[in-house]
């Protein structure tokens, strides 16, 4: 599998001994690196926010389907949750991106591959979050919606769902930090996300300790900045 | 007419047999008052009627809709029969006059300025115009309860259900609540209540259910009934009310 290959291959051209260079950094190859990385840091955002967005109403649906669907749509909702929680996702995307096609004849490319897979894989765990804000809510306030004559579906819009969401934000935040650096290991399939570039120009210029450092830097200041925001929309939805 | 229509109805849970076959009709402007030791089924004989629990057998009519109608039937049912419950239930993420407006706007399809209109005038009546925007987090348990008897009036019932609305209470908050429900009756609402509350029962109610082991056991004036005790179970349980 020459993508898998591709993936290794840098690390055993920097082994040798003698590409070792201690207390030898050029910074200047992290920053002639920037434009790329920030390029790839693009596409993960990109990869990331369609991961979420597709996951969310995966994962709304699925736990919906968990918490109030007959036993028709909670087997294969459970079938689901229960294959994606039980592989890597790793061999999430290699199944996906290698062995769909063959069995569907279809051409799919890396970036949809690796969207793909992120929406399936967050899908599972969305709903598993999900699940469990919904089924905290207290069941005198569904009473209490019912027995003002609402049917079920407005009773869920309008007073469960309101409240599972607040209930559901703190682990939902931490499912949104998992999903943005799920991103990096779509470099197996030679998407050219942030760390797929990285190691791209590291393999260029073999300047791993300047290079990793900068990629490590974009990251930690993408997610401080993601974990900042939350925190606002978590502080913003707070009940006195 | 008679509001409610109990023919024969029993509730099983399972094998246990928590209401045995029970004929009694409640009409319209009645206050009555269901007491009982726990487990004796008075709370499962109210959530019928608004069919929070669907029966077992037999028949229960209310305003002469049956609860083994339609979906549409139950709606209508419950838009006639407001509830009030032991824990309150308020919205939390809704403000006092949002969680009286919801009622209105949700299941009645009024406008927001309508509802809003409806929902202050209520929290006004139930002495609550001062907390209008407050969280129920906000408020004490007897002013919960307060609103949530607006929220449900705010439906525009034609009778009220109150299940044990002062149990979960600090009793110097008991009385606010108990206030509350004695203008309602007097106003003419028709009511059933499910209550430890002799004296509210001796005061305000029209008629004394005594519900012992899922039997009704006494059906007559309160007043009559609580200083004549007809029966050793009665008399028992009253002792230990009290």
């Amino acid at each position: 599998m020459s993508a898998v290959c591709s993936a290794l291959l840098p690390a055993s051209a920097t082994s040798p001994s003698n590409l070792i260079r201690p207390m030898n950094f050029d910074w200047t190859a992290a920053t002639a690196a920037l434009p790329d990385l920030l390029q790839g840091l693009e596409l993960t955002i990109f990869i990331a926010v369609a991961g979420l967005i597709g996951g969310t109403v995966l994962g709304v649906l699925t736990a919906v389907a968990l918490n109030y669907g007959g036993w028709l749509l909670q087997a294969p909702a459970q079938a689901y949750v229960a294959l994606i929680r039980g592989t890597p996702i790793v061999v999430q995307v290699m199944f996906i991106y290698f062995a769909l096609p063959i069995m569907l004849g279809i051409r799919l490319s890396a970036t949809s591959a690796a969207i793909i897979t992120l929406i399936v894989n967050s899908g599972a765990y969305t709903a598993e979050i999900v699940r469990g804000a919904l089924d905290s809510v207290p069941a005198g306030l569904r009473e209490a919606g019912l027995a003002m004559g609402l049917g079920f579906r407005k009773v869920l819009t309008y007073v469960i769902a309101p409240i599972a969401f607040r209930r559901a934000l703190p682990a939902m935040g931490n499912q949104v930090v998992a999903v943005v650096k799920d991103t990096s290991i779509f470099l197996v399939i030679g998407v050219g996300e942030l760390t797929r570039r990285g190691q791209e120009i590291m393999s260029q210029n073999f300047r791993a300790v300047e290079i990793w450092t900068a990629v490590a830097l974009i990251y930690l200041i993408l997610i401080s900045m993601l974990t900042i925001s939350l925190r606002f929309v978590e502080r913003k939805s707070r009940l006195p | 007419m008679s509001m409610i229509e109990f023919k024969q109805t029993t509730k099983r849970f399972g094998s246990h047999l928590v209401l045995h076959p029970l004929e009694l009709a409640i009409g319209s402007g009645e206050v009555a008052v269901v007491v009982g030791p726990s487990g004796s089924g008075k709370s499962t004989m109210l959530r019928c009627i608004n069919v929070l629990e669907t029966i077992s057998d037999g028949d229960l009519r209310v305003d002469n809709i049956s609860v083994r109608g339609s979906s549409r039937d139950i709606r209508r049912i419950r838009l006639e029969a407001g509830m009030v419950f032991q824990q309150f239930n308020l919205f939390p993420h809704l403000t006092a006059l949002e969680n009286v407006m919801f009622g209105p706007i949700r299941a009645r399809g009024r406008s927001r300025a309508e509802a809003c209109e409806i929902a202050a005038a209520l929290l006004e009546k139930v002495g609550l115009a001062e907390r209008m925007s407050h969280y129920p987090s906000q408020l004490s348990g007897g002013q919960q309860q307060r609103v949530a008897i607006a929220r449900a009036l705010a439906v525009e019932p034609k009778l009220m259900l109150f299940d044990e609305p002062t149990s979960a209470l600090d009793p110097e908050l008991r009385q606010e609540v108990l206030k509350v429900m004695q203008t309602l009756a007097v106003e003419g609402m028709t009511m059933v209540v499910v209550t430890h509350e002799m004296s509210f029962a001796r005061r305000v109610g029209s008629r004394l259910l005594f519900l012992d082991k899922g039997h009704l056991v006494h059906d007559g004036n309160p007043v009559e009934l609580l200083s004549a005790p007809p029966s050793d179970r009665f008399r028992d349980f009253l002792q230990h009310v009290h």
